[in-house]
């Protein structure tokens, strides 16, 4: 049995956004939907972290930093993109210094809409995360027992 | 067949302190969520943490890395050991050090300027919870004229009688030893403290990161058997009082943990050294006049 579905522990980066996804991640703490009761940590150190929540569009100047992160974290992992600008670059995406969604630099698992993405929706998104995440994990003991 | 009482009292302590370790950090994470309101995880979270770790890639910045959180645990199990089976007090809280020490060498050795932070950190912590460690070990010789643990309960009125200074510090220094707010400088253990991207712990991942908070397990169950030991006595109904006691002492440093914030390193030590200067010491001059 896997016990990732139970302890999700999760780093948050904010790429370009304007602040409002990141201020409905936050709001996933809070006493209202306190997502805590699941297990789920905000660890803010990508070596501790299985889901990696992106808020905002990718440009040049973060996607070495966003790249970074993604290899920091052990595996098995998962990426969420939450709002519309992680998904496309949203309003944006034809700004002369925007390059994109995060699918653009790193491989994206789950995308959770919305402008700005409401707690319930980023809720929804880390839940079918912990999905994802525990087939990795599965595939991760094959290849470790075949070993 | 005293010898088999022996491994399996050992074998027990072993396998039981880890447990109730866990439990007790559990119940933390409840209580805490309770005071601010939220719902809290299961009690039995913290094992579904370490669970978890000890499948995940663990990530190796150099080769001693992983070693000394590995030393650090098997000196944590002996301190624990010890205490619990009636040892040499003394020795006990030397082995405790040197655990902490191979820590920090961990922390050395993880080569980030964050892990860096958080070790010299830790390192400040030491200095300023230590010197309380050791002055606890002289009280108890004091009180009851030995340094082993199964003679320091052996006596007919509790230490805490004699000790009520050195009792009141070991409290404040358990503040740093539980890794609390607000002395919780190094790692920022708990829950969802970003602080110096958990310092000491910073490049620990997988299986050394849970090895990492089960040796906090032990170190916590060592912290209230000491707690205890100030309580209990010859009469079996102490051992009630006693656990009575260390379940208040738990719940006043969660209630601590959440009403303040995290100070700077100058007043962590400044203050563990006021307490045991001021307290400590006075109460076992003062001991020393009536004997």
């Amino acid at each position: 049995m896997n016990y990732n579905t139970k302890s999700p522990w999760i780093i948050h980066y904010d790429g370009t956004s304007c602040n409002g996804c990141d201020i409905e991640v936050l709001a996933c703490l809070t006493p209202l939907y306190d997502v805590e009761r699941f297990g789920v940590v905000n660890t803010g150190n990508p070596k501790h972290a299985d889901i990696f929540l992106i808020t905002g569009s990718v440009n040049e100047q973060n996607i070495p930093v966003v790249k970074q992160l993604y290899d920091s974290m052990p595996e098995p992992k998962v990426v969420v993109a939450v709002g519309i600008c992680a998904a496309t670059g949203g309003i944006f995406a034809d700004c002369y210094n925007v390059s994109g969604g995060v699918d653009k630099v790193i491989p994206v698992d789950v995308y959770v809409p919305g402008c700005a993405a409401r707690p319930e929706a980023i809720i929804d998104g880390v839940v079918k995360a912990i999905g994802i995440l525990n087939e990795r994990q599965n595939q991760l003991n094959e290849r470790q027992n075949r070993r | 067949m005293d010898i088999l009482i022996f491994i399996l009292r050992l074998i027990g302590i072993i396998v039981l302190s880890p447990i109730v370790g866990g439990l007790m950090a559990g119940i933390d994470r409840k209580i805490s969520a309770r005071m601010q309101g939220r719902t809290g995880p299961p009690i039995l979270q913290p094992f579904y943490d370490v669970l978890k770790l000890m499948k995940k890639e663990g990530i190796e910045v150099n080769r001693l890395h992983r070693f000394y959180v590995y030393i650090a645990l098997i000196f944590s199990v002996f301190t624990t050991a010890i205490v619990l089976m009636g040892g040499d007090i003394l020795l006990a809280m030397f082995a405790l050090t040197l655990g902490a020490i191979f820590f920090v060498l961990g922390g050395y050795a993880g080569n980030s300027s964050y892990s860096f932070l958080g070790t010299e950190r830790e390192l400040l912590q030491m200095m300023a919870y230590e010197p309380m460690v050791l002055i606890t070990g002289a009280g108890f010789y004091y009180t009851s004229g030995s340094f082993f643990t199964k003679n320091i309960i052996d006596v007919s009125i509790p230490s805490i009688a004699y000790l009520p200074g050195v009792f009141a510090g070991m409290v404040f220094v358990l503040v740093f030893k539980l890794r609390k707010s607000p002395f919780d400088l190094s790692m920022s253990h708990h829950g969802g403290h970003q602080e110096i991207v958990s310092g000491i712990s910073t490049e620990y991942s997988g299986k050394e990161l849970a090895i990492i908070e089960i040796t906090h397990w032990y170190e916590s169950v060592f912290a209230f058997t000491i707690i205890t030991m100030f309580f209990v006595t010859k009469n079996p109904w102490s051992y009630l009082f006693a656990a009575l006691a260390s379940i208040l002492v738990y719940l006043f440093e969660i209630l601590i943990d959440n009403c303040f914030a995290r100070v700077k390193w100058q007043m962590a030590l400044k203050s563990g050294w006021i307490v045991t200067g001021v307290l400590a010491t006075l109460n076992l001059v003062i001991l020393s006049l009536f004997r």
